[in-house]
């Protein structure tokens, strides 16, 4: 498969909602702003010489450090990133697509920050914007049917953010 | 069963029907597992499916976040429990892309041998157990018989039956033992006559055939959108497999090797004179052609295992070195899909540069391959959910991870 930048054709559109991700990455990405995601995700879908068209995967992975120490030698500040790997059927190319967004809305903690949901653009997201919202605790407007996927509905609290602590008892079973 | 829903609604005498919630799973047998199933039900008309799935969760992200990449290889195992060795190689090559780790040509071969067994074992459960589905039971024997074998020849290599922890980042865990590529030859040479007993016994049932025919057919554009992979995408003729199509790490693998990526082109599978040809009944997507592409993939296995063999005794190298459990990982993220049987299985790493990835995630095959039954099991009979559901192939330790 081969890996493809469009970032120029899409800066050319977008301006600078679209960056270039670090250059020696060995998977390269295109970093997009968040208010723009739909709009550019459905470019990368439709733009004639792109048609990437499946959703090959898409996560969240949490920057925190809980230990104070090593959140001081960090190079970054503590967020999330969602990563969005797409491919296309037709050309074989592959693109990794990253949303930088805060841990919680607006610094807001227990608020849980909001992305547009690109279920309308490749069905696939569906599931797995739901499952993202399970377990790292990001929501997305526009989403049809926001639930637990793979948690039980009742659960509390998102089990892939560094800061996650299992509960002490769960309907009558101890959690630790 | 594939008749149209106008014709079931007209209700001799006048008998109306009302609408019912049917919970079918988590403990159903045909659910493969521990699959829940939510119908909304009008007679035996399905106007509604919601599965429902998490039963079988168990962490391993989370835990992969707590574990050496080596460490978490018994986990991979446990995700699709049929296809262990395909699930190693993807945790596997997915470190070794992070290390820019080369493995010897020996290594390469021998994974090429090991992972393409365990595709025609898995290939033959998701055969026997489609037969179960459907209300027959024999096949679901037949293909035991030989799995058995193949499994005998596992255990031979790695001392386990079903969770091998065998490939690891590096190479593998062992040589293959004196005497073993004669023992899987001789069982090759017998499996191939027996393809023919399992299209005699499935693929040209006639009962088989109107069973799974003309429904829960996936259109072309739908099977991408919703990221299908593996034999559900190739079953709507899509011709997709990452053994030609992946990234170079694993391409590379299959350099060389002659196989065909077994979808309908034009209208016509790959010809060869043993394979039964399509009935006229059956649409292109549908549950007959998604069950074709699996046992024509048996096929290619096989082809893929002794050209492997050739080349693994005359290769140069060893097994390879699995790399060492406390390895520091260099800083950055990789994402590398397979080719494992039910799909793409992929796994993302991300390293802060010590020994324990900071997020380790398993993109499931199945999971996607799952989340379309709402939309293609709408208006059909009740009867046909298994054989829709069970087209699908899937393992729920792989879909709730």
């Amino acid at each position: 498969m081969v890996e493809q930048s469009f970032t120029e054709q899409l800066q050319s559109q977008f301006g600078d909602a679209v960056r270039d991700g670090d250059p020696d990455a060995i998977d390269r990405w295109i970093e997009v702003d968040t208010d723009r995601l739909a709009e550019v995700c459905e470019v990368l879908r439709d733009a004639e010489n792109i048609q990437l068209d499946m959703l090959n995967r898409f996560t969240a992975v949490d920057y925190l450090h809980t230990d104070p120490k090593k959140a001081e030698k960090a190079d970054w500040e503590p967020h999330m990133e969602l990563v969005y790997h797409l491919s296309s059927i037709r050309f074989k190319h592959t693109l990794v697509l990253k949303v930088m967004i805060d841990r919680w809305n607006n610094g807001r903690e227990g608020e849980l920050p909001v992305v547009p949901s690109v279920t309308g653009i490749w069905r696939t997201a569906d599931w797995h914007e739901r499952e993202v919202f399970d377990l790292s605790g990001v929501e997305f407007s526009g989403h049809p049917n926001l639930r637990r996927i793979l948690c039980p509905e009742d659960w509390e609290g998102y089990p892939l953010r560094k800061d996650y602590e299992l509960p002490k008892e769960y309907h009558g079973i101890r959690g630790r | 069963m594939a008749s149209k829903t106008d014709d079931q609604r007209i209700i001799e005498f006048d008998v109306r029907t009302d609408e019912m919630l049917v919970n079918m799973g988590p403990q159903h047998p045909s659910t493969h597992g521990v699959l829940r199933l939510v119908l909304r039900t009008d007679g035996e008309i399905v106007s509604q499916v919601e599965p429902h799935i998490g039963y079988l969760h168990r962490c391993a992200e989370k835990i992969g976040e707590n574990l050496t990449p080596r460490q978490w290889i018994p986990y991979t195992d446990r995700m699709d429990y049929l296809a262990g060795m395909n699930m190693n190689l993807g945790w596997s090559l997915t470190v070794e892309k992070l290390l820019e780790h080369q493995i010897p040509d020996k290594a390469r071969h021998l994974r090429v041998v090991i992972v393409e067994l365990n595709r025609i074992a898995s290939h033959l459960v998701g055969m026997g157990a489609y037969g179960l589905d459907l209300g027959t039971f024999s096949p679901f024997l037949y293909a035991f018989r030989e799995r058995e074998k193949i499994l005998d020849l596992f255990e031979d290599v790695c001392g386990a039956r079903l969770t091998y922890s065998y490939i690891t980042p590096g190479g593998a865990t062992a040589d293959l033992p004196p005497g073993w590529l004669q023992q899987c030859e001789q069982f090759l040479d017998q499996f191939e006559p027996v393809i023919q007993e399992y299209h005699a016994l499935l693929t040209t049932n006639s009962i088989f055939i109107k069973r799974t025919t003309g429904i829960g057919v996936i259109s072309r554009d739908l099977a991408i959108s919703y990221g299908c992979t593996g034999p559900v995408l190739r079953g709507s003729g899509v011709e997709h497999d990452l053994r030609f199509n992946g990234e170079e790490i694993y391409t590379e693998m299959y350099d060389g090797y002659i196989f065909e990526v077994v979808c309908e082109k034009d209208g016509q599978y790959p010809a060869d004179e043993d394979y039964p040809d399509v009935p006229p009944e059956a649409v292109l997507g549908d549950c007959w052609h998604r069950f074709y592409v699996r046992m024509l993939e048996v096929v290619q296995s096989v082809k893929l295992v002794r050209q492997a063999m050739q080349r693994y005794s005359t290769a140069s190298g060893d097994y390879g070195v699995p790399i060492k459990f406390n390895l520091k990982l260099p800083k950055g993220e990789v994402y590398l899909e397979t080719e494992s049987p039910r799909g793409q299985m992929g796994f993302f790493l991300v390293s802060d540069g010590s020994a324990i990835p900071w997020r380790a995630r398993a993109r499931s095959s199945c999971f996607c391959n799952l989340s379309i039954t709402a939309e293609i099991c709408q208006n059909c009979l009740i009867a046909d959910i298994p054989a829709i559901v069970g087209s699908l192939d899937i393992v729920m330790g792989e879909i709730d991870r």
